[in-house]
């Protein structure tokens, strides 16, 4: 499936997202999606205010009683406070996410978890002081957030074969990506993800993930011209031992 | 009955607009929420109900509890359990005001977008429990768009409505209304209508852009 296709085939999703017609994977995928199409989002706001109508013609006046059980319960409910931007590096990060658009999944999961590559590492010397994982944590954000943030930024998403939406971004100035994945299956006892570049169709170990979130990837992704998805015994492999769940190319 | 150009009229929903054979057409509902939201006042109304005030709360309730109620019974069917639907919508908007972003859609598109997905996840949810309520939505669904004539009769916004989903092509229309109406998934419409996924798909988009157009959505 070519990235393109894979495009086109979202985008036709804009109608049933916006009458909630998709399945909660699904949503979560084109909500993935939605977060970097400018286009669907307009399109999507321009079919919210159309299914408004639809509401509308079909308007009945709720009963009286209604009215003063909702005005009583409102009383015991709390009202959230406004959205205002959070302070400090996740504040930074979360303009740089807006700005470049990246999907809400990758942003989502870069500000709220610490889910990146170096974490498997660290699970055998977990007496090391918190503030150790702390700051490695946050030099892996601020990788992160330099890659999203690089001019020359590109991102390519697809799906991996088994139903996981994947982004990658990448910026060949700093030789650096960005992997995040949202859906992906929990892998069996003993086994892991593992990310791949391909160097000219050989694919070179660049990383694990566990679960879901995002990892910087491991090598040079300025000379690869693609990135995979395994899965492997746990700890990786040196070149990989399954069919690949995804393959995508980076934007030459 | 063709379409007819209606760039000129505001993007605000609701609002009973003159149409010919107006002076026919009954309206039986309380026309605040249409106003108000036509004014933009709806969006002033939700600022003061931001700041936690009560009165301005049930000003919002009487604006948009029709329209909350009517989509909401509309999926969910049962008129006790959309009543509850309604309460939790409405609660929703009190408790989430301060993040309602004008610059996204109006208060109504917004409400109704929060009801809709609301009465959808309840019918989704009661689905899980039995599947039963999915072979009966199959079965309902030849009605819908006859259930959707007769309810529209009553107001000038339904009349607009109506002739715009006669605009679309069958299969367009029952892709639209199996999924808004019903709370179908676009599988779900598929499987109902007999209709391979890739089409429900598309005629779901194209049926969509075409009620926009007609119906004058600008946004």
């Amino acid at each position: 499936m070519t990235q393109q296709q894979h495009h086109s085939d979202l985008h036709t999703l804009t109608a049933a997202y916006a009458l909630h017609a998709l399945d909660a994977a699904e949503r979560d995928g084109f909500v993935a999606h939605l977060a970097h199409c400018e286009d669907c989002r307009r399109e999507v706001s321009g079919f919210e205010a159309t299914a408004a109508r639809l509401a509308g013609a079909v308007g009945r006046t709720p009963p009286e009683a209604l009215k003063r059980r909702t005005l009583a319960a409102v009383e015991a409910v709390r009202q959230l406070p406004p959205r205002v931007p959070a302070a400090g590096p996740a504040a930074g990060l979360a303009r740089v996410v807006r700005r470049r658009a990246v999907p809400l999944a990758l942003a989502a999961s870069l500000v709220a978890t610490v889910s990146f590559a170096g974490l498997a590492a660290w699970q055998h010397q977990e007496n090391e002081a918190a503030r150790q994982q702390a700051r490695q944590a946050q030099e892996r954000l601020e990788a992160v957030s330099g890659v999203l943030a690089a001019p020359d930024a590109r991102t390519v998403h697809g799906r991996t074969t088994n139903g996981a939406v994947a982004t990658v971004v990448s910026s060949d100035r700093q030789n650096r990506a960005v992997f995040t994945a949202t859906g992906l299956p929990v892998p069996a006892e003993g086994h892991t993800y593992q990310l791949w570049l391909d160097h000219k169709g050989t694919m070179r170990p660049a990383g694990l993930i566990h679960a879901d979130g995002t990892v910087l990837l491991d090598g040079d992704p300025a000379d690869a011209t693609g990135v995979g998805l395994t899965l492997e015994p746990a700890g990786g492999s040196t070149r990989p031992t399954t069919q690949p769940l995804l393959l995508l190319s980076l934007p030459a | 009955m063709a379409p007819h150009s209606e760039d000129d009229r505001s993007r605000r929903r609701l609002r009973p607009v003159p149409t010919s054979g107006a002076g026919q057409v009954t309206r039986p509902l309380p026309s605040g929420a249409s106003d108000a939201d036509a004014r933009g006042d709806l969006a002033e109304v939700m600022r003061e109900v931001a700041r936690g005030d009560k009165q301005a709360f049930s000003t919002l309730y009487d604006a948009l509890a029709p329209l909350v109620f009517g989509i909401v019974l509309r999926v969910v069917r049962d008129r006790a359990q959309s009543e509850e639907v309604t309460q939790e919508v409405m609660i929703e908007l009190w408790r989430q005001a301060a993040r309602y972003e004008p610059t996204a859609g109006s208060v109504t598109t917004w409400a109704a977008t929060i009801a809709h997905r609301r009465a959808v996840d309840r019918v989704r949810s009661a689905q899980a429990a039995s599947d039963r309520e999915h072979a009966q939505a199959a079965r309902e669904h030849t009605t819908a768009f006859d259930e959707v004539a007769e309810q529209v009769e009553t107001r000038l916004e339904s009349e607009r409505v109506r002739r715009c989903l006669r605009g679309l092509t069958e299969l367009q229309r029952e892709a639209v209304t199996l999924a808004y109406y019903q709370g179908l998934t676009y599988r779900e419409v598929a499987q109902s209508l007999q209709t391979p996924l890739p089409t429900i798909k598309t005629r779901m988009r194209d049926g969509l852009i075409r009620l926009r157009d007609c119906m004058g959505v600008t946004s």
